[in-house]
C-alpha cells in the first residue's frame, strides 16, 4: 500500500487531469488534495501513481469517478442547525417580500442541503417563491441529488439535526422507505429546483442570485482560488443579497471581501454590499 | 535539548481534557512555537470546549478558520467535525471528509499533516485515549524525525491510545504528565 505522494507526483496527475480533461484542480488546498489521493489509491487500489496515471490516460469512465473521490463529497441535511435557524429567522424575512427568492446552491453534493433548504421553505410557505439553482462539479452527485435516494442509516444523524434546527414535522414526513437499505425523498421537494453540471474553478457567473450556499466547499482551494471563486460570487449576487460559507471558513483572507459585509459571524453568512 | 522546534502537536480524547488543561495551565507564556491540539470531543458540541481550555490557559486558546495563519504563543484546538490540516506554507487547512477511525477530528491526520510540514522540528505528544487514532499518525511523525512523547499507560486514564502508540514504534520518550510538562517548559528556555 502507498504510503506517502510527493508534491512532484501530485503536480503530474493534475497536470494530466487538466490537459486531457479540463477540470483543474492546480489551486486545490494542497495538504487536503494529497489526503484524497492516497484515498483513491485506496479504494482503487492502485500501487503506483504511474498505475494511476494510465489509469487516467486511459478510462474516461474512471476520470469521472476521480473527479467524484478527489472532490470531498461528506455532508448532512440541516449541518449546523444554528445555520439553518438563521435562515429561517433572520434571513428568509427580509426575502420573503420579493416576488421571487432565488437561491444557488454551490456545490451541492449529493443534494443533502437542497432537500435541507427546500423543507425549510416549505415550512415557511414560501416554496412557491422559491427558484433554486443546484450545482455541482459531478454529474454523478447530482443523480443522486435528483433522486433523493439515501441510506437510511444517515437519517438518524438527519433527524437529529432536524430536530435541533427545529423542524414542524418529523424528518421521516418528508421520505418514505425505498428498496436496499434507502429512504427517498420526496420528489415535490426539488420541484422548483434546476440542476446543473457547474465548475466552480472554470465556469463563468451564470445568473444572479438572492442567496449562494457554498458551505465548506472552498476550504478545499487554496487562497488564490478561493479569492477568484469569491469574486465569481459576487458577480453572481444581486445588492444586499447573502452570501453563506462554513462554519469554519472566512472570506476575511480575500481581495473579493471588500464588496461584502459581514451578516453573521457565527453562522459565516455575508451580505454583498458593493456592486 | 539542542533542535529548534517549530510546533508542538498534542493528541488525546477520553480522559486527556484535565491533562491538557494542566498542560496550559502551566505553559510559559509566550511560548515560543504554536501548540496544535486535536482531541476528540462532541460534535454538537461546538461551544464551551474552547471556553473551558481558556480558563486556566497561559496562552490564547482559538479554533482557527480555514487558512489561518499558524502562529507562535498560540494554541489551536481542532474544532468540532472538522478535520484539521497543516498546509504548507504555515497555515491551517480544514476539512469535512470522511471520518478516520470513527473520527473528525482525527488525530492521525493532524499528526500526518502537522509531520509533513515541520519534519523534525516538530514534537509530537500522545495522551490519554480511548480508540487507537493518532497512533499511525504519530508513528508517521516518527519516520520523518519528529520528536514523540507518549503518555505513560500506566498513569493515562484510558490506556488504548498510549498503547496504540506503543505497538507501533519506540517513541524518543513515555513521560508521566509531570514529565511532560517539564519538558514543554523547557522548549521555552
Amino acid at each position: 500500500m502507498i504510503q506517502d505522494v510527493e508534491i512532484k507526483e501530485l503536480r503530474n496527475i493534475i497536470t494530466v487531469v487538466k490537459d486531457m480533461y479540463n477540470y483543474d484542480f492546480g489551486e486545490y488546498a494542497i495538504s487536503s488534495f494529497k489526503r484524497r489521493i492516497i484515498r483513491i489509491f485506496e479504494i482503487f487500489k492502485f500501487n503506483t501513481v504511474d498505475e494511476l496515471l494510465v489509469k487516467i490516460k486511459t478510462d474516461k469512465v474512471f476520470v469521472e469517478e476521480f473527479v467524484k473521490e478527489v472532490t470531498v463529497n461528506t455532508t448532512e441535511m440541516f449541518r449546523d442547525p444554528t445555520f439553518w435557524r438563521k435562515l429561517r429567522d433572520d434571513i428568509l424575512p427580509i426575502l420573503s417580500s420579493n416576488t421571487n427568492i432565488r437561491i444557488w446552491h454551490a456545490a451541492c453534493s449529493s443534494g443533502e442541503e437542497v432537500y435541507s433548504m427546500a423543507i425549510l421553505l416549505k415550512e415557511m410557505g414560501l416554496y412557491e417563491k422559491a427558484i433554486i439553482t443546484a450545482s455541482d462539479i459531478n454529474e454523478d452527485v447530482i443523480k443522486t441529488a435528483k433522486t433523493g435516494i439515501y441510506p437510511a442509516r444517515n437519517m438518524d444523524l438527519n433527524q437529529s439535526n432536524y430536530e435541533r434546527y427545529g423542524g414542524k414535522y418529523k424528518l421521516d414526513d418528508y421520505y418514505k422507505d425505498a428498496k436496499d437499505g434507502n429512504v427517498q425523498f420526496d420528489s415535490k421537494l426539488i420541484s422548483n429546483v434546476t440542476f446543473k453540471r457547474f465548475d466552480l474553478v472554470l465556469g463563468a457567473p451564470f445568473s444572479k442570485f438572492d442567496i449562494i450556499l457554498c458551505r465548506n466547499v472552498m476550504i478545499y482551494f487554496n487562497l488564490e482560488l478561493q479569492d477568484k471563486v469569491v469574486a465569481k460570487f459576487s458577480e453572481s449576487l444581486f445588492k444586499n443579497a447573502f452570501f453563506a460559507v462554513g462554519q469554519k471558513e472566512t472570506i476575511a483572507w480575500c481581495k473579493a471581501a471588500k464588496s461584502y459585509s459581514t451578516y453573521s459571524i457565527e453562522e459565516k453568512i455575508y451580505r454583498k454590499v458593493l456592486e | 535539548m539542542e533542535r529548534t522546534f517549530r510546533a508542538l502537536v498534542i493528541g488525546g480524547s477520553a480522559g486527556s481534557f484535565p491533562l491538557v488543561t494542566r498542560i496550559l495551565h502551566e505553559i510559559p507564556k509566550n511560548f515560543p512555537m504554536p501548540v496544535l491540539l486535536c482531541l476528540h470531543r462532541l460534535k454538537h458540541v461546538r461551544h464551551g470546549f474552547v471556553e473551558a481550555l481558556s480558563i486556566k490557559s497561559n496562552i490564547p486558546v482559538v479554533e482557527p478558520e480555514d487558512k489561518e495563519p499558524i502562529k507562535a504563543g498560540k494554541a489551536y484546538l481542532a474544532p468540532s467535525n472538522y478535520h484539521m490540516y497543516v498546509e504548507l506554507g504555515n497555515h491551517f487547512a480544514l476539512s469535512t471528509d470522511e471520518m478516520v477511525k470513527f473520527s473528525r477530528p482525527s488525530i492521525d491526520l493532524t499528526f500526518e499533516t502537522a509531520s509533513y510540514a515541520y519534519r523534525d522540528r516538530m514534537v509530537g505528544i500522545m495522551l490519554s485515549g480511548a480508540n487507537t487514532d493518532g497512533a499511525d499518525g504519530m508513528y508517521k511523525a516518527h519516520k520523518r524525525g519528529a520528536y514523540t512523547i507518549v503518555q505513560n499507560p500506566e498513569e493515562a486514564s484510558v490506556k488504548t491510545m498510549p498503547e496504540g502508540c506503543l505497538k507501533l514504534f519506540t517513541p524518543d520518550e513515555v513521560l508521566n504528565l509531570d514529565q511532560i510538562i517539564k519538558f514543554i517548559k523547557e522548549l521555552s528556555v
